[in-house]
């Protein structure tokens, strides 16, 4: 693991929780969709919140292939969950919001679980890429097993 | 019948979101590492390689079923109830995803971060 690479880990998180945030934002400033109502749905994107949302998501999207391209889906998945940290703790040392007990030990167990996968390998060694494939082969019924 | 819908769009994420995943990580851990792919053959490569991998664009069809199914999910139910049941399963669906199709390694290590992050999720939105 490089620098690099933890900076792309670290735009899947921020991309992915400001992303997430704006169009829960605008989805709620529109108010319910009905399925009689689709071109709602279609509409919704004309929004400034729900544009910027999917601009960002859009970023969120780059950073998540870059890092599908070198690490296995269960290590980069949990970088995603990052964000609900990131946002509780800025409510709380930034704005001043109180946290409840049971938020605090959400806080703990998401930690714990990422810290978990990181400390851990970040590939399983039988991937084939297209540069890769006669060589490796032999890794294969290595790889199977666990 | 708006709690109904709520559920059905919660379903429709996580089926959707699940598959998306592993057509997504199977497809670039075909293409491989993007920056040195990027390093050696320049950008045009990377997407030229990309899009040329149909997995990839299912990948994205799948993607974009989640994402309208979770539109249509917090447009009916709340916030606080869409977005952390979609999110937590689907870190469980993903890691036997990921074991079953991809052939990760999911160790117990892994399955504990699972676990601890969805049940993290739930907690959070309480």
């Amino acid at each position: 693991m490089t620098l690099r690479k933890y900076l792309v880990l670290a735009g899947v998180t921020v991309f992915s929780t400001a992303g997430d945030s704006l169009l829960a934002r605008g989805m709620k400033n529109l108010g319910s969709i009905s399925l009689h109502n689709l071109s709602g749905l279609v509409l919704s994107v004309l929004s400034p919140f729900v544009a910027t949302g999917i601009l960002l998501l859009l970023a969120f999207f780059t950073c998540y292939m870059s890092a599908l391209s070198w690490a296995d889906l269960t290590y980069v998945l949990p970088a995603t969950s990052v964000g609900y940290v990131l946002v509780a703790l800025i409510a709380h040392f930034g704005f001043h919001e109180e946290i409840s007990p049971t938020r605090w030990l959400g806080i703990a167990m998401i930690a714990a679980g990422v810290g978990f996968v990181a400390a851990g390998p970040s590939v399983t060694p039988c991937h084939e890429t297209r540069d890769s494939r006669d060589a490796s082969s032999e890794n294969v019924t290595a790889g199977v097993k666990s | 019948m708006k709690d109904a819908y709520t559920w059905a769009a919660i379903g429709l994420v996580i089926i959707a979101s699940t598959t998306g995943d592993v057509l997504l990580s199977y497809s670039m851990k075909r293409v491989g590492d993007v920056a040195e792919l990027w390093k050696r053959r320049g950008i045009l490569a990377v997407v030229g390689r990309i899009l040329a991998t149909p997995t990839f664009t299912l990948g994205l069809m799948a993607m974009g079923i989640a994402f309208y199914s979770l539109l249509f999910g917090l447009s009916w139910g709340n916030l606080s109830l869409v977005v952390p049941a979609s999110a937590s399963l689907t870190f469980v669906a993903n890691a036997l995803a990921a074991r079953i199709f991809l052939h990760e390694r999911v160790s117990r290590r892994r399955w504990i971060a699972a676990l601890l992050v969805a049940g993290g999720v739930i907690l959070m939105a309480i």
